[in-house]
């Protein structure tokens, strides 16, 4: 089913500027039209390195749900470009987007979306599929995802049968399991408690450290503190722009000399 | 992804609904069930019918004297008319006419009365007495239980001889023999020489309630010497009865100075009849296949409906699957596939149940399976997945996976 190649990146990455994982240039989304047409972003530009960790902070309806549709290639932009690894989007149709949302991005959604009547192996297995990865290696690699997010004992439980903590690792598992160059999270720890949040946070952190590059959307300042990067969005428009440590360093909780990776 | 997968897929999908696509299935399978049923049921009416036709002897033509006489012992020429072609008496002479046409095996000329028959302790009314020549035995397909039939001379000679039907025997002298035995027909005494073998009913008159003589006694005695009631043509095989028709039919208007206008006389022939009652029978099997159709067509239409509930419930596991990369072929397959399964399921369900259903008699008729209707019926319930699955399918491959997994 996968068989055609995506467009390639224009021009050849370069050693000095390592070229941004995503890339917004003035970006536009209108809702409606006419008298009720709604901008929900207002011309946002936007670049995130690889193995950066930037959490996208600001109220509700201030655009953020609409950046990370953008981001995830759920919607496209009504004006201005997107691009992924160098991918212009616009230029995709659903086939291919469908291939980019599978092959790029891993998803992590605050009411976790675990596919119910199915076991977590499952789940994670279920981008595998849809890649075309075969019985054994998919079963090989949803494994491996699910023992590094702490859910190696609980491979045949049903997302019903676990608790919102253990969804939710299950949801980042099947987050990574494709290797994708983004990790997307839609304010992951919104349906969590205190203690389930921190746990989560943590295998965040872990996946910045091992190379992944992470966006998390989110109004909890406790949990944009585990980031690198916080950018601040209102009234459609990116208002602050802070930069914590560099994209290359390890992030700021593990930074702290107490927590090792 | 592989064919494999989307089929694991849509059979998780069904197995999360279990009652829903058992109901589902349901409305398939009386459907493509009926189909079978029904059609075997109008195709079984239709070969007893064409048996009980043929059984009557596919060679044998009948000529019917239909009008210009009040009964056999009128008067010829009564009426006032002034009409060219004044209906004329069947008579033994047009009878002899006919046995000299091409392809004809026999003629017997036939004249029928009903009479009461008793044997001084029994008596038997409303037996239909005919009055014929020997020839009428194998034209009728008549076969003999006891004694013998009467003989051509016995005819000339007008003798007192009768061979009576099965049940005519039965009610005058149980379960004696009656060779040899007297009857008194109408008050004349006769000799039975013959009993027939058993026929069985034909429509509401019993084949068996008879009694046969030879046509001069029965004229000389009873009738007297008017039309003939009819006249039996045994045609030499049963592929000539159609040429034997048509020389028939000219005789006749020859002799009796007609057109077929104003035709004295009817020629009916078995296979006359066959078709007749294969055309009444093939309306009755297109019209039972057509209600069966209905029904077919209304559990497809249930199929859309339920794939319809099924999208819109699952539209945020769809949005959950477009996220993380289904392509909308996929999920079209997905959902196609599920609602092809559910067909396929009723559909082959009813083709057992229609089988099984086969087995009993139903209103008298033992079904008879058409073996076409049953891959068509089976063919028809998968096209009907697709095609009623393809509405709702659609719907969920094109959903914007934005919406989607917005939807609560």
């Amino acid at each position: 089913m996968m068989t055609r190649p995506l467009p390639h990146a224009a021009g050849p990455p370069s050693q000095a500027h390592p070229e941004p994982v995503i890339q917004l240039v003035s970006v536009v989304k209108t809702y409606g039209t006419g008298e009720a047409a709604v901008q929900a972003l207002r011309g946002v530009s936007l670049e995130v390195a690889e193995r950066d960790y930037v959490a996208i902070m600001g109220a509700s309806g201030s655009g953020k749900s609409t950046m990370m549709n953008i981001i995830g290639c759920l919607d496209v932009p009504s004006e201005g470009q997107f691009l992924i690894d160098g991918i212009d989007t616009s230029a995709l149709d659903e086939q291919q987007l469908a291939m980019v949302r599978n092959r790029k991005i891993g998803f992590v959604f605050q009411a976790f979306n675990l596919i119910p009547r199915m076991t977590a192996l499952a789940n994670v297995e279920l981008p595998l599929s849809y890649a075309g990865l075969r019985g054994a290696e998919r079963r090989y690699r949803a494994e491996a995802a699910l023992h590094l997010v702490g859910l190696g004992h609980r491979l045949q439980a049903q997302p019903q049968q676990l608790s919102g903590g253990q969804q939710q690792r299950v949801a980042v598992a099947r987050a990574l399991v494709t290797a994708p160059s983004l990790i997307l999270a839609d304010e992951p720890t919104g349906n969590l408690d205190t203690r389930a949040s921190a746990d989560l946070m943590e295998v965040f952190d872990r996946l910045n450290v091992a190379g992944r590059t992470i966006v998390l959307i989110t109004h909890e300042a406790d949990v944009a503190a585990h980031a690198k990067r916080v950018i601040g969005v209102q009234d459609g428009h990116i208002v602050a722009d802070r930069r914590v440590t560099a994209p290359g360093a390890l992030p700021p909780y593990l930074g702290r000399p107490t927590v090792q990776p | 992804m592989s064919p494999v997968q989307v089929f694991r897929f849509a059979l998780a999908g069904l197995a999360a609904n279990k009652l829903r696509s058992a109901l589902t299935t349901l409305g398939i399978l009386i459907g493509v069930g009926s189909v079978i049923l029904l059609v075997a049921v109008g195709n079984g009416s239709s070969q007893s019918v064409q048996n009980a036709i043929s059984s009557l002897g596919a060679s044998a033509i009948t000529v019917l004297h239909t009008e210009g006489s009040a009964g056999p012992a009128a008067a010829p020429t009564s009426a006032a008319s002034t009409a060219f072609a004044e209906p004329q008496n069947l008579t033994v002479q047009d009878a002899q006419a006919l046995a000299q046409a091409q392809g004809v095996a026999s003629v017997s000329p036939v004249v029928s009365t009903s009479q009461t028959l008793d044997n001084g302790a029994t008596s038997d009314s409303g037996v239909s007495l005919t009055g014929t020549y020997p020839s009428y035995f194998p034209a009728e397909n008549d076969t003999l239980s006891e004694g013998s039939y009467f003989t051509t001379q016995e005819v000339n000679t007008a003798r007192n001889v009768v061979v009576l039907g099965s049940e005519a025997a039965s009610d005058l002298f149980g379960t004696v023999n009656p060779v040899g035995q007297s009857v008194l027909v109408a008050g004349i005494p006769f000799t039975v020489v013959g009993e027939l073998a058993t026929k069985g009913s034909s429509g509401l008159t019993s084949a068996d309630n008879t009694a046969i003589a030879p046509l001069t006694t029965v004229q000389d005695e009873l009738t007297g010497f008017g039309s003939l009631n009819d006249v039996v043509v045994l045609a030499k095989s049963s592929s000539q009865v159609d040429t034997v028709e048509g020389e028939i039919t000219s005789v006749l208007d020859l002799r009796h100075h007609e057109t077929a206008a104003d035709a004295d006389f009817d020629v009916l022939s078995a296979s006359t009849l066959l078709s007749t009652a294969s055309s009444t029978a093939h309306t009755f099997t297109v019209l039972l296949g057509a209600v069966a159709a209905i029904s077919l067509l209304v559990g497809g239409i249930g199929i859309t409906n339920i794939m319809l509930v099924t999208v819109t419930e699952r539209t945020r596991e769809i949005g959950i699957r477009k996220a993380i990369g289904a392509t909308p072929g996929v999920v079209l397959a997905q959902f196609l596939t599920e609602a092809t399964l559910l067909s396929m399921i009723g559909g082959a369900l009813g083709v057992l149940g229609g089988i099984i259903g086969t087995r009993f008699t139903i209103v008298g008729v033992k079904p008879v399976i058409v073996p076409l209707s049953i891959p068509l019926a089976f063919g028809v319930s998968a096209l009907i997945g697709l095609f009623f699955g393809g509405f709702p399918a659609n719907r969920a491959a094109n959903m914007r996976p934005a919406d989607a997994l917005r939807y609560e």
